[in-house]
């Protein structure tokens, strides 16, 4: 079971105070799909994934963003039991969504990636730390029902 | 996996921003390593790993000087590497696993600094690139 500190508690929260779900979302699915092209095999619905600024700038991907980072958003609200917190969400992507795993890992690594552009100087490196141990607390817990 | 010429092109511009702060760029990408992934610490029981030590100063610079000339041969990453690649396969066995690790520490470090210049299709170039001097690295090993 993953174990965060107050200080990492506090590095994860007082930063999440200040993120647009919304955009974060979007940038951190957006990048998943462009950077990871293989990942574009879950959306087959979307429409026009053709090229990074198609992907960038499709809607379905910013209102899957959002959803997926409004979702994040209870992690942080439940950092110390994310397993049962996320013990429904995980049935779903096993038994329903089928989603490989190492996605969440994948996803967990563009969030970091998308908080250090936002934030810049501030995602000092003890701050990406405590991010860290977060991304990797949430693709456990999402794999955590899987069989 | 080969890059294309927007892909190439695209890593070239960026270098060009990155090597204006290599050195910081090089200690900062080794911090956030540490601290991220304590375990990648065990390669290096010799280091004196407090932030702004000397030595991860001169790592640091080493490590990024070695992408540089990575981009500096683009079309040609297994030449130019090849030394370090026999470095990494005979003497210093850092397990593949790490390569990521390291790679994702840099992006985060240049996407913090040059936010504007990391779009997602940079991005994307940049992690194909690291992807392939992480192979090349890695070769020789068995």
């Amino acid at each position: 079971m993953v174990h965060f500190t107050a200080e990492e508690k506090a590095a994860i929260t007082s930063l999440w105070g200040k993120v647009n779900v919304e955009e974060a979302g979007h940038e951190a699915l957006g990048r998943l799909l462009v950077v990871y092209p293989w990942t574009q095999r879950f959306f087959d619905s979307f429409g026009n994934l053709s090229s990074p600024s198609a992907i960038m700038g499709n809607p379905k991907v910013k209102a899957h963003g959002k959803k997926v980072l409004t979702s994040f958003g209870d992690a942080i609200k439940n950092m110390d039991n994310l397993k049962s917190a996320f013990a429904k969400l995980s049935e779903l992507h096993c038994d329903k969504l089928h989603v490989d795993p190492e996605n969440f890992k994948l996803l967990g690594n563009m969030l970091v990636i998308v908080m250090a552009s936002h934030f810049g100087k501030e995602f000092n490196p003890e701050v990406q730390a405590a991010w860290q141990k977060l991304v990797a607390g949430v693709a456990i817990a999402l794999a955590h029902k899987y069989h | 996996m080969s890059l294309t010429k927007t892909e190439r092109t695209i890593i070239v511009t960026m270098w060009g921003k990155i090597s204006s702060q290599a050195d910081a760029i090089g200690a900062e990408t080794l911090e956030r390593l540490f601290l991220s992934y304590p375990q990648t610490k065990t390669y290096f029981p010799h280091f004196d790993l407090h932030p702004g030590s000397a030595q991860l100063r001169a790592h640091g610079s080493k490590v990024v000087a070695a992408v540089g000339d990575a981009v500096k041969s683009i079309d040609n990453v297994a030449g130019a590497l090849a030394k370090l690649s026999e470095l990494h396969a005979y003497i210093l066995r850092v397990d593949p696993v790490n390569f990521k690790l390291l790679s994702h520490c840099l992006l985060v470090t240049v996407a913090a600094r040059f936010p504007a210049e990391f779009t997602a299709e940079a991005h994307a170039a940049w992690d194909k690139f690291l992807s392939v001097v992480s192979s090349v690295l890695t070769e020789k090993y068995r």
